[in-house]
């Protein structure tokens, strides 16, 4: 498994649902969804994030790993028990289809913090589980955590969304959130963790475009321990937000704010406050700025965020109906599930579409 | 008097067809190399004394003159060149050291053009200039590490920022070294395009004090003209430490060019020589330099950013992490081939490092030890145009200086004899009569029409690359592709080679 490969421009598919009273459905219909934008990926990658999936299980960090064989799986398992109390160790149930071909070993388990560890490291809960989660990423040859967080979980794979999604047997699985991602990457990945979602503890992310600013994002994520070894816009993209919000605590439209920022004209139009606080966000975290086409899905325990890029160079579309949210690249994936939505818009570029489980205040 | 065995540099030839024997080269020629000849009734040359600056053939009404370099070749050598047997005639018959001006024009590679430019091709739109807003604002000082906001408000102020249209500034030019016309034109120029101009090491002329919302006032080892109002005056101060064309070494400006004027501005006496100290001698070494900062933030009560400025030295990655850490808001650091009034020949042609790869080493060193986001890091020394700029942002840099590229824009044609005092074109010289063919109003509006030049190149540069913001390419090395690199060079400058 060679983790490091150079960066692959690539076009995508996303779509996202969501319950916003928490009520759980199976994985059908996301598959339907993106299985509808078939055209925009090209079987090279494909994925999806649940949320709501392991309520048996929901105080444990639930952690997928790709290992490329069983010696990778000791080697990575020392360290693993040696940091986490496992309740549960096994093999990801999948089924066999005929175009998902060579998929790595496929394992899971639900862990929590050695509390001694934890408590000599004296680093948050969180930050414990995502060092562990840098380090054996960057350090173990053959093994890849590509899922960490509560309740939650990410599952992908080479091939077609709809392939990969019957491959995990998703049907099975029951979430209030869903998102995919369908890949058209512009050369072979030819690895599993390359693909969408990108997770990091409870964030997700999907994505669609290709970010011009990757490496000023990258560089000064990196000054703050994020290790970007998937080279990827995506796996970007996902620190920047953890940096932002779990890091610096800013609030989810202060996030935004940084990362599809208001134009320096549209700054100073507000009033003074807020043109203080808005320059001094552009001015401080400059370098997060994400430049060039994109539109993601950010998922995570308490909700889902769909955003475009500044000038919407990538399309976006957002409907409701009843208690639900959808997202998707194009109208038709939405219609596919939903076929007589009650609001259907094209969000403005820089503009996030929020949904946000009844009675939470806040989307961490 | 012994046998002089300097032979000219340059050949004047006058087309005698053309000639009128008007006198305008007489009069144009700061080192009398024309002359009347009263008894011929015409104009004659002395090629010897000719500095191949142009002003003649420019001002020339009936384009009669033309310099040529001067066809006398010694017998070819491939260790011996003309340059160093010249060199030696010189300092036989002076004894002295060897005096020049400007940057260094020795042939050291410039890896500005050893290193290309992305842009986007399908799977991410180029952006169109034209019809989509691009944004170059740059903000330069100190940045910390936290915002607080509560309620949508910032409860903790942001610390004093230079706020820039673009990422360009004039660099270091003392009134002294430049003429007043010089440093008007450029304090105008500024004001109208958003950025700042930075007077050297001269104190800032009464007349200049209006543009101090677009100074960057200087304080060198000389201290000359420092005082209170001077600091204040400015938007921002600036330590020099280190200049790109003479490093580790002071400055030396001839007692006469201390006219009134910059004896006034300096705060030294008419006509003795200011000699700025190869070191500060209140700084010997990092501990004390952060206290030179913070006495220049106290005296500024902590509302101007304070920049240090370095030469580009071996070990300057190291050099720039101390300042960072002594208090510095702004690094600045001057390249091997960064300009200058006057230097010794030697020091400026063989001391220091390239900018490209000092810029490179200390973007790198200050991220590896996590401290690059809190200061600003401005670059000097030979950016020659706005691909050079836009390559020096890829590489790490927030801002560039430019100052030969500025007085070339003046009129300056690199004859590189500003240690004379005599500059034809009124850039290098103190003389009144030769500073009032500078006129400060055309002055300012060339250095400004310049400044929109490159702002427009820019803009297409990032455009092409799908970038509308130029804080996303700053430090943004995969946009770069080196060619024609060593291995090591491309590992310290920290970009790919083409193809790969």
């Amino acid at each position: 498994m060679d983790k490091v490969f150079p960066r692959i421009p690539s076009g995508c598919a996303i779509s996202g649902i969501m319950n916003k009273k928490g009520q759980c459905i199976p994985g059908t219909d996301i598959i339907k969804s993106i299985a509808l934008m078939h055209d925009r990926s090209n079987g090279l990658g494909g994925g999806f994030s649940a949320y709501g999936i392991y309520p048996e299980f929901k105080d444990h960090y639930a952690l997928h790993v790709f290992y490329d064989c069983l010696n990778d799986r000791v080697t990575a398992e020392d360290f693993i028990n040696e940091h986490f109390n496992v309740d549960t160790s096994e093999l990801i149930h999948t089924r066999k289809v005929k175009s998902v071909t060579n998929p790595p070993l496929i394992w899971r388990y639900f862990v929590q913090p050695k509390k001694n560890r934890l408590s000599n490291s004296e680093l948050t809960e969180d930050e414990y589980v995502v060092r562990c989660v840098m380090k054996i990423n960057s350090s173990y040859k053959g093994a890849y955590i590509f899922s960490s967080g509560k309740n939650m979980g990410a599952f992908k794979g080479v091939g077609f969304p709809e392939d990969i999604g019957e491959f995990y047997r998703l049907e099975e699985y029951k979430g209030y959130i869903w998102t995919a991602h369908g890949r058209f990457p512009t050369n072979t990945p030819g690895w599993w963790g390359g693909a969408h979602p990108f997770t990091l503890l409870d964030w997700s992310i999907v994505h669609n475009g290709e970010i011009s600013s990757y490496h000023a994002n990258a560089r000064f994520l990196e000054m703050f321990g994020y290790k970007c070894t998937l080279q990827t816009d995506t796996e970007a993209i996902t620190y920047i937000f953890d940096y932002l919000m779990r890091k610096q605590g800013l609030p989810l439209e202060l996030a935004i704010a940084v990362v599809a920022a208001p134009l320096w004209k549209e700054i100073d139009r507000m009033d003074a406050d807020s043109r203080e606080l808005f320059r001094a966000l552009r001015t401080v975290y400059s370098s997060l700025l994400i430049n060039g086409p994109f539109s993601i899905i950010l998922g995570t325990a308490n909700g889902m965020v769909a955003l475009n890029d500044r000038l919407k160079l990538r399309s976006l579309v957002a409907a409701t109906k009843g208690d639900f949210l959808y997202v998707a690249s194009e109208e038709s994936a939405i219609r596919e599930i939903c076929p007589d939505p009650e609001n259907i818009w094209i969000p403005r570029g820089g503009e996030p579409v929020i949904g946000m489980l009844e009675g939470v205040n806040s989307i961490l | 008097m012994s046998l002089d065995y300097t032979t000219p540099e340059f050949l004047i030839e006058r087309n005698r067809d053309r000639c009128i024997d008007c006198k305008v080269c007489v009069n144009q020629c700061a080192n009398e190399a024309h002359e009347y000849d009263e008894e011929e009734n015409k104009v004659v040359s002395d090629d010897v004394k000719c500095v191949n600056c142009h002003r003649c053939v420019a001002l020339c009404p009936t384009r009669a003159l033309t310099i040529r370099r001067y066809p006398l070749e010694y017998r070819q050598n491939a260790g011996w060149t003309a340059h160093d047997i010249n060199s030696i005639y010189k300092q036989a018959a002076s004894g002295g050291i060897l005096l020049t001006g400007m940057g260094t024009d020795r042939n050291y590679p410039i890896f500005w053009d050893h290193l290309l430019l992305n842009a986007s091709q399908v799977t991410n739109p180029s952006i169109d200039p034209l019809r989509e807003p691009m944004e170059l604002k740059t903000f330069l000082g100190r940045k910390p590490n936290t915002l607080k906001i509560e309620n949508g408000r910032l409860t903790e102020k942001m610390p004093p920022q230079l706020e820039l249209e673009l990422p360009i500034m004039f660099g270091a030019m003392s009134f002294g070294s430049v003429s007043l016309n010089v440093q008007k034109s450029l304090a105008r120029a500024a004001a109208e395009s958003g950025t700042y101009f930075n007077t050297g090491e001269g104190g800032l002329h009464s007349d200049l004090y209006r543009y101090g919302g677009n100074a960057i006032v200087q304080v060198a080892s000389g201290r000359f003209g420092v005082y209170s109002e001077y600091l204040n005056a400015g938007s921002a101060v600036e330590i020099k430490i280190g200049q790109g064309a003479k490093p580790g070494i002071g400055g030396h400006l001839p007692g006469e060019k201390v006219g009134r004027e910059v004896s006034l501005t300096r705060m030294i006496p008419e006509g003795s020589d200011a000699i700025s100290p190869a070191p500060h001698h209140d700084i010997y070494s990092i501990e004390d330099l952060g206290q030179l900062i913070f006495s220049l933030k106290e005296a500024t009560n902590y509302e101007k950013p304070v920049s240090v400025k370095i030469a580009a030295v071996h070990n300057v990655a190291a050099i720039a992490s101390g300042i960072v850490r002594a208090g510095a808001d702004i690094v600045t650091i001057d390249g091997l081939r960064g300009g200058t009034g006057a230097a010794p020949l030697r020091t400026r042609d063989n001391v220091g490092i390239p900018i490209e790869l000092a810029l490179a080493a200390v973007d790198t060193r200050l991220r590896e030890e996590g401290i690059r986001h809190r200061v600003s890091l401005v670059i000097a020394g030979s950016v020659r145009n706005s691909a050079d700029i836009v390559k020096a942002v890829a590489l790490g840099a927030d801002a560039v200086y430019i100052a030969s590229a500025a007085l070339i824009s003046l009129g300056c044609h690199m004859c590189q004899k500003c240690y004379t005092g005599k500059c034809n074109w009124g850039i290098a010289t103190q003389n009144p009569n030769l500073v009032k063919r500078l006129n400060p109003d055309i002055g300012a509006q060339r250095v400004a029409n310049l400044l929109r030049a490159w702002t427009l190149e820019i803009k297409e540069l990032l455009g092409g690359m799908g970038i509308n913001a130029l804080e996303s390419l700053r430090g943004n090395r995969l946009m770069l592709r080196g060619v024609g690199l060593s291995e090591k060079e491309l590992q310290i400058l920290g970009v790919k080679a083409a193809g790969e």
